[in-house]
């Protein structure tokens, strides 16, 4: 760094060590020195936001949080008190369904895209659908939703919901799989098929566990991606007053809360209690995914350090 | 031991398994030590039986189907939007791209306005996201951090991605709004003749919405163009270092244009997600279609009117948001290929 000295000079066999000396007067240093500033200054600005938002979670949710809010439902408009217990089982019961869905169709996929049919056409063009997929925006899944479950089942209800949820968690669950599939070491398949495996015995028993640990990562970051989605839920299941227990049995077919829905429905109200749920309700939402993210760090950890 | 370890290399030999995988397969005997440690008594090794050979026929076709199953969902989902969308193309054709009115009551439908607000809200963020974004990238990667606090500070920016855009809209609406509406008060009163300040922001609007989408778009735009600039090979820095560059010479000359295509290619991936993202915009861009270059009026995308219109929509208006989500998914769809085509080009070219 210290040659920031114009290189005309250094043709001259003897160089005075006073050129060498690093000074800001120098147009180059000193234009140097200011964009360095100037990254530093835009580095730190960039976390700005991200502060902002944790601290009003902390102050305005935390200070909203009881253990009211998580057994209570929903209070009316000019209602004091209550809470969003439905709400946190309709998000658990959703993602649930999402889960139930995506995750095990996910896994055979990426088995298919690593083990069996690595270079298959079939194998591409999957691959270039599902990519697709990942960028499809979550709005649309919605969309579709609607058209496919709600309309053929004539109402809003959480199943609906959890289909919406599960086309977006299936590219991640796929890609990651897959990705985690494909860094179990060959000698490992080699080892099983020389004892006389069956291909699906060397996936089931050998790949499979070999690789739970980065599978479980895309799980969990599909579940924490899908557990703050609010566009696919707005009109496939809807919102409710109401807890999913229903005169003793699951009304699993009928409008169904969640965290997401509510913060989007009481976050424009005029209502300051509302608005008070709202950011509660924000805050809880916020720690479950980070929950979900961190587990599916730790487990990407574990994963990798197992190659090593 | 070394008995059975022949006897499993033979068994493997004679079982004559007929797919490609055998090629591929190196012949290490080191390997299978797990197999060695099993006790001898019993054979270890075994030809599958008929049962485990079905089960296996099974498995695979199992798999096979399923990835079938997955194009054919992605086809499903274009065709079950686009059936539910065939009313409205037919009722009004190409009209519908150029008109800008939404009238639920005279049955009048256009989506100008909402693709210049989609356009626009998002070309502005990604201004916005990608200036930032590549700063960021710079600073990650070009040691300005000790390693320690480079991941520290990576993980900062990623933890911005984990956030839920409704959660974005609530903290827009309750602190940007407010912090901004002084500004374009300002702004507005000693500004006006200049087209972007010629309204004041009375609540929700454009530039509030498109910051907001700045920021939920930022970790994307970053982490992309981080694996760009760490792409670039090591050598070229050494050789702009050697010749006595600055570091900002270095960055400016030589490893950002590298790097460029690729960088090119994160802000392309960028827009995809701005263009389709919906939350954020629904609670902040004010849903008013009007097409203005002023960054403090209301306005309206694509995806928000969707969110925002859906569920009170009518049959004949639930069919024009049906054509309009066909555009939008047309839109994001192009976005998202032209921008993976040009990343991974770029990192075949770089690897080449």
């Amino acid at each position: 760094m210290a040659t920031s000295a114009s290189t005309e000079t250094t043709t001259e066999t003897t160089i005075d060590p006073e050129q060498l000396k690093r000074s800001w007067l120098r147009p180059h240093t000193f234009l140097s020195g200011l964009l360095s500033g100037l990254t530093w200054l835009i580095a730190l600005l960039a976390c700005v936001p991200l502060f902002s938002l944790l601290y009003m979670l902390v102050v305005k949710g935390g200070s909203r949080l009881s253990p009211a809010v998580f057994t209570e439902l929903p209070p009316a408009a000019f209602e004091a008190g209550g809470g969003f217990g439905n709400a946190i089982v309709g998000t658990g019961v959703m993602v649930g369904i999402a889960a139930l869905l995506s995750v095990p169709i996910g896994i055979l996929i990426a088995v298919y895209l690593s083990e069996f049919g690595k270079q298959t056409r079939i194998a591409r063009v999957a691959r270039f659908c599902i990519k697709t997929l990942t960028g499809m925006p979550s709005i649309l899944a919605g969309v579709f939703a609607y058209a496919a479950v709600v309309l053929l089942t004539g109402g809003y209800s959480a199943p609906a919901g959890g289909i919406a949820l599960s086309l977006l968690m299936l590219p991640t669950v796929v890609l990651t799989a897959e990705e985690a599939l494909r860094m179990v070491p060959n000698a490992m398949r080699e080892a099983a098929y020389g004892m006389g495996c069956t291909p699906t015995q060397v996936v089931l028993r050998v790949v499979l566990p070999t690789a739970t640990a980065g599978t479980l990562t895309g799980v969990m970051l599909a579940v924490a991606r899908a557990s703050g989605e609010t566009a696919p839920l707005l009109f496939t299941a809807l919102f409710s007053d109401y807890w999913i227990t229903q005169q003793g049995g699951f009304a699993l077919m009928e409008p169904t809360a969640s965290l997401a829905v509510l913060i989007y429905n009481y976050s424009g109200m005029p209502f300051d209690n509302q608005v008070e749920l709202a950011w509660a309700a924000s805050l809880v939402l916020v720690i479950l995914v980070m929950i979900a993210n961190a587990a599916g760090r730790l487990l990407s950890l574990r994963q990798v350090g197992m190659q090593r | 031991m070394s008995d059975s370890r022949s006897d499993s290399r033979s068994d493997s030999r004679s079982e004559s398994r007929s797919d490609s995988r055998s090629e591929s397969r190196s012949d290490s005997t080191s390997d299978d030590g797990g197999a060695a440690g099993a006790p001898v008594a019993a054979p270890v090794a075994r030809p599958p039986s008929a049962m485990e050979r079905l089960s296996d026929r099974g498995f695979t076709g199992a798999t096979r189907i399923l990835t079938w199953g997955v194009v054919a969902l992605a086809g499903y989902i274009v065709w079950e939007i686009g059936g539910h969308a065939l009313p409205a193309i037919r009722e009004y054709g190409t009209g519908f791209l150029t008109g800008t009115e939404w009238d639920a009551n005279r049955q009048q439908f256009g989506i100008l306005a909402q693709i210049w607000g989609t356009v626009y809200s998002s070309l502005l963020a990604l201004l916005m996201a990608g200036f930032v974004g590549l700063t960021i990238a710079i600073f990650l990667t070009q040691g300005f951090l000790p390693r320690t606090l480079e991941t520290t500070f990576r993980y900062i920016v990623e933890l911005l991605a984990a956030v839920p855009s409704v959660v974005y809209g609530l903290w827009g609406i309750h602190v940007v709004i407010p912090l901004l509406r002084p500004v374009a008060e300002w702004l507005h009163a000693g500004f006006s003749w200049i087209p972007f300040f010629s309204t004041t922001l009375s609540g929700p609007g454009m530039f509030p919405a498109a910051l907001v989408l700045a920021i939920m778009i930022l970790p994307t735009v970053a982490a992309v163009s981080q694996d760009a600039l760490t792409a670039v090979p090591h050598k070229m820095k050494e050789a702009v270092y050697g010749i006595g560059a600055t570091r900002w010479e270095a960055i400016v000359k030589v490893i950002v244009p590298a790097a460029s295509t690729s960088i090119f290619g994160a802000m392309v991936l960028g827009l995809g997600r701005a263009l389709g993202e919906t939350m954020a915009l629904a609670m902040l861009v004010g849903n008013s279609n009007q097409i203005t270059l002023s960054l403090f009026s209301p306005a309206n995308t694509l995806a928000a009117a969707l969110a925002l219109n859906f569920p009170e929509a009518g049959r004949i208006e639930t069919q024009a948001l049906m054509y309009s989500a066909v555009v939008l998914l047309a839109i994001t769809l192009i976005v998202n290929v032209i921008g993976a085509a040009i990343v991974a080009r770029a990192t075949k070219r770089l690897e080449a």
